[in-house]
């Protein structure tokens, strides 16, 4: 069992699970409106998790600081999600409510979620839908003037608010422009291009960052009361992933190298429907939206090696084998189910396509049933899409997908407040462990990082925010003085080297160790392969890699080797996890522990807990710390979607 | 097949900038525009040579952030398509391709291709909102909106904020970019309440940022990814008026002798 130095109380509150978040909330300390003006806070990311808390804190009156790296705030990850997001209106009368979101989202977690936080983020999907329309997000709507809900990633009700195939998008640009009236009115203060390179803590509260501009290369370090960080996910550790190409984990894995615990690292969710990759020189993959499962049939030839091309291919040869194999959900099991299935076939050898790394997603029979127009209204612009990227036309050819990285479930440890283990550091949205467990279902990442910054943090930061003084950290003191020396001797480093490596060049290859080992099924033997060949490739990388340019000035060749080299670390603790985890959960597929016919196998008895990993020193092992989860008000049963 | 490119150089905002010709072989046609660029970059690190800079993020079309004029058009050669969305297979082996950054008063150069839209938040910030705070909405279907008005203000809400539109435009206008905001709250009744003020507050916000007036040339749409329409620019021009008289008769009232 880990030390006792590390805190790692969730603080849960006390009484019924339905009450409370309200006890909470009146519970916790308020700071006087006239003192909020005092009190400034810095929020890292601007996508939705980031964008909504900086507004909202403005809103209160607080003094903000937002960053993002990239030229716009409008411009953060969240804007590529295409589904939906969730929420337990139950408009559609047809059974939902908060307990079934709750519900629901525990059990797709593979019971590896705090009941108590679920709940909360349960209870206030429905708050965030009226927020964002009145802001003025377009979304969906009926004849009748009302919203339009849908079903989506196997959810058996219709609680999935949508705008297009655009709603991360449209919820972005809704927390976007809450952002710019603040930034108009004086609360935030907006520094895009400026990267994150360090915590600064000091007598173990976080006290500020330092921070590179993009643009003219300065180093500086950003004071405040209370550092939050929305920093997004990690997924991109596989260098392939449906990501944007700047996601990184550089922010959280500094603030754990800083003392912040990172819970389940080793959580990854790999999606089953992306665009297959189509050679080396591919740069990221593209997520086919979902809920493309409501109406395409997924299927693979009956027999290995079959190189017809579909249309030659009798029904009778086809195996839809999600619908032989889960009769109850079919198509619409859930991801961590529908992307181990197809690398089951394709490995088989039935695999579709050149490399044989696909499978079909056909809309045939939709378009028969509903018509060519209603197909297109649905999904014309991914329809699109596909066809810009493969030059296929999927109306008349079904589409070739296969599994791919997409969302990391893990990240910073935080408690029922969203704190990490360090005092005056909160995390928000993708960037925290917090609500998905083992595998998060589809449109719920949205509706997570919306609840975390606009209906979460605003209350609990202000009871961390008024037990303090106002005002007193300085980027003077020694901590924050050491913090930026340490910042400007890794970017010498990393400009000094001699070799002739790209810094993609190594991406690429962790990536490929990650994927192959850390990735969709994991074996102990190969994740210690991996956590012998992780440190190998990383001495190569400090002494090959060659980065041109200068500290001065815009340098993406020095922005992403600052990345890389931060994965280099951290993949190293993903597959350390994945390792000590022995059982299969959620998206966490170890190959030792699964039922005879194939599917994930739990171990409640040994692992419902939380692992949290402290970090102690270049070299050392982290050391794991283990936060038990209590299921009270559901009871845990193996997942079946049979 | 094997590409040949002129690409735009320019070290930062003084540095007057060149073209210079790069050879892109064993490239194919079903790797998009910025994965050439990007084995270019990777030959140029491997050579001790600084790569071409460029703006990119998502590589899906969505999130804005590329932007090259492509053989003299934003984006290239395709409607409704951005730069990372563009494959090989759109053009010939063979063929040469000249790549510029956005080229605009509004928009100064970074580096290479890489431009600052800064303006762009800026215009937003001057009134692209409605004054909600968090916590103050009533239910989200306590306001019907008939299906036709929310779809048109999502026409128009599609904006990915890439500047393309200025980039075609032969008088560098930012009409469309700020039209698309203004029509898609201007459509809604969340966003009546400050009809006026926002549609002032963003154009006046327009003209100073320095970017050129509208001549209806249309280019804007023509190169805009997500086709957004001239009538967002008709739509915010009668805004504009009304509001402009309104502004005046206040302001009439306002002076009267009480
Ligand atoms: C293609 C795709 C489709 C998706 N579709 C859906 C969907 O339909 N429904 C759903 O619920 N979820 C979906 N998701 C997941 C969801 O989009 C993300 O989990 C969510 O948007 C993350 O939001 P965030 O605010 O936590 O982080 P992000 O949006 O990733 O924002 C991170 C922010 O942090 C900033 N940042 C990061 N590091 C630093 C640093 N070191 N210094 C300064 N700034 C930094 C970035 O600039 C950015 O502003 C999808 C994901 C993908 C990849
Ligand atoms: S990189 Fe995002 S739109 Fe092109």
């Amino acid at each position: 069992m880990g030390s006792v130095a590390m805190d790692l109380k969730a603080r849960i509150p006390s009484g019924p699970l339905e009450q409370k978040w309200d006890r909470h909330k009146f519970e916790l300390k308020l700071v006087n409106p006239t003192n909020k003006r005092k009190y400034t806070v810095i929020v890292v990311g601007s996508g939705l998790a980031g964008a909504s808390a900086a507004a909202s804190l403005g809103e209160l009156g607080y003094q903000v600081k937002c960053y993002c790296f990239q030229d716009s705030p409008r411009r953060a990850h969240s804007i590529a999600a295409q589904g939906g997001i969730n929420a337990a209106k139950n408009y559609q009368n047809d059974g939902d409510s908060v307990f079934r979101l709750f519900y629901d989202t525990i059990k797709g977690g593979d019971f590896r979620a705090r009941e108590a936080n679920v709940y909360r983020l349960a209870q206030i999907s429905v708050d965030i839908i009226d927020q964002c329309v009145a802001q003025g997000v377009p979304f969906a709507r009926e004849y009748g003037g009302v919203l339009a809900n849908r079903s989506f990633g196997g959810a058996q009700v219709s609680r999935t608010f949508y705008a297009r195939g655009q709603t991360g998008q449209q919820l972005l640009l809704g927390a976007y422009s809450a952002l710019e009236r603040q930034i108009a009115a004086g609360t935030v203060a907006m520094f895009p291009r400026t990267e994150m390179l360090d915590l600064v803590v000091v007598d173990g509260r976080a006290t500020g960052i330092v921070v590179r501009d993009l643009v003219t290369g300065a180093i500086a370090t950003h004071c405040a009361d209370a550092v939050v960080l929305a920093t997004g996910g990690y997924g991109n550790v596989f260098y392939l992933s449906t990501n944007a190409k700047g996601s990184n984990v550089t922010a959280t894995y500094r603030a754990y190298k800083r003392g912040a615990a990172f819970g389940n690292p080793c959580y990854t969710q790999i999606h089953p429907t992306c665009i297959p990759v189509s050679g080396d020189y591919q740069s990221k993959l593209t997520l086919m939206s979902e809920s493309l499962r409501n109406d395409g049939r997924v299927w693979v030839p009956k027999s290995a090696r079959d190189r017809r091309v579909p249309g030659a291919i009798p029904e009778s040869e086809r195996d839809y084998y999600l619908e032989r194999k889960y009769p109850s959900f079919g198509n619409l099991c859930p991801r961590d189910i529908a992307s181990r299935a197809a690398k089951e076939v394709c490995d088989e050898g039935r695999g579709v396509g050149e490399t044989g790394l696909g499978v079909y997603l056909d809309f045939a029979d939709a378009i028969k049933r509903s018509g060519e127009a209603t197909i297109r209204e649905r999904y014309g612009n991914l329809f699109d899409m596909y066809q810009r990227i493969t030059g296929e036309n999927p109306y008349q050819l079904p589409m070739r997908i296969f599994p791919a990285v997409h969302y990391t479930m893990g990240g910073l440890w935080v408690d029922y407040n969203l704190m990490s283990t360090i005092p005056g550091l909160f995390v928000l949205g993708e960037a925290n462990f917090s609500d998905h467990g083992a595998n998060r279902l589809g449109a719920s990442a949205l509706m997570q990082g919306l609840a975390d910054g606009y209906f979460v943090i605003p209350y609990t930061l202000g009871n961390y925010l008024a037990g303090l003084k106002p005002g007193i950290n300085s980027p003077d003191a020694p901590e924050a003085r050491a913090a930026e020396r340490e910042t400007v001797a890794r970017i010498e480093r990393l400009l000094s080297g001699r070799g002739t490596g790209t810094v993609d060049s190594f991406h690429r290859e962790l990536g490929r160790i990650m994927w192959d080992d850390c990735g969709m099924a994991r074996s102990a033997d190969g994740l210690k392969k991996a956590l012998g060949l992780i440190p190998e490739l990383r001495d190569r990388f400090w002494h090959e890699v060659k980065v041109p340019g200068a500290g001065e000035g815009l340098n993406q060749s020095l922005e992403k080797a600052g990345r890389v080299a931060d994965f280099l670390e951290f993949g190293e603790l993903m597959c350390q996890d994945a390792l000590h985890r022995e059982e299969s959960c959620g998206g966490h597929f170890r190959v030792e522990h699964q039922t005879p016919d194939g599917e994930a196998k739990r171990d409640d008895d040994r692992y419902c807990y939380v692992a949290a990993w402290e970090y102690r020193g270049e070299g050392a092992p982290a050391r794991l710390h283990r936060e038990p989860l209590a299921f009270e008000n559901v009871k845990l049963t193996t997942r079946s979607y049979k | 097949m094997r590409i040949a490119l002129r690409v735009w150089r320019q070290r930062d905002r003084e540095d007057a900038g060149r073209f210079v010709s790069y050879q892109a072989d064993d490239v194919n046609p079903d790797m998009s525009f910025l994965e050439m660029i990007d084995v270019v970059n990777e030959r140029l690190i491997g050579q001790g040579e600084e790569p071409i800079a460029f703006d990119h993020d998502c590589r899906e079309g969505i999130c804005g952030s590329c932007s090259m004029v492509i053989n003299g058009r934003p984006h290239g050669p395709h409607q409704g398509t951005t730069t990372c969305q563009l494959h090989l297979r759109s053009f010939a082996d063979g063929d040469t391709i000249i790549v510029e950054p956005f080229r605009a008063r509004g928009f100064p150069v970074v580096r290479d291709l890489v431009v600052d839209r800064s303006a762009f938040d800026r215009i937003v910030e001057a009134g692209g909102y409605v004054s909600v705070s968090t916590g103050n909405a009533p239910d989200a279907n306590a306001i019907p909106i008939a299906k036709p008005v929310a779809e048109r203000a999502m026409d128009a809400a599609q904006c990915i904020g890439c500047g393309a539109c200025v980039a075609a435009c032969p008088n560098a206008s930012a009409m469309l970019f700020t039209a698309a905001k203004v029509s898609h709250l201007g459509l809604l009744p969340q966003g009546q309440p400050e009809r006026d003020r926002r549609v002032l507050a963003m154009v006046r916000r327009m003209d100073l940022e320095g970017f050129g007036g509208c001549t209806n040339f249309g280019e804007c749409t023509a190169a805009c990814p997500k086709e957004i329409g001239q009538w967002t620019i008709a739509r915010m021009n009668g805004d504009f008026l009304a509001a402009s008289i309104r502004d005046l008769e206040e302001m009439n009232l306002r002076d009267e002798p009480g």
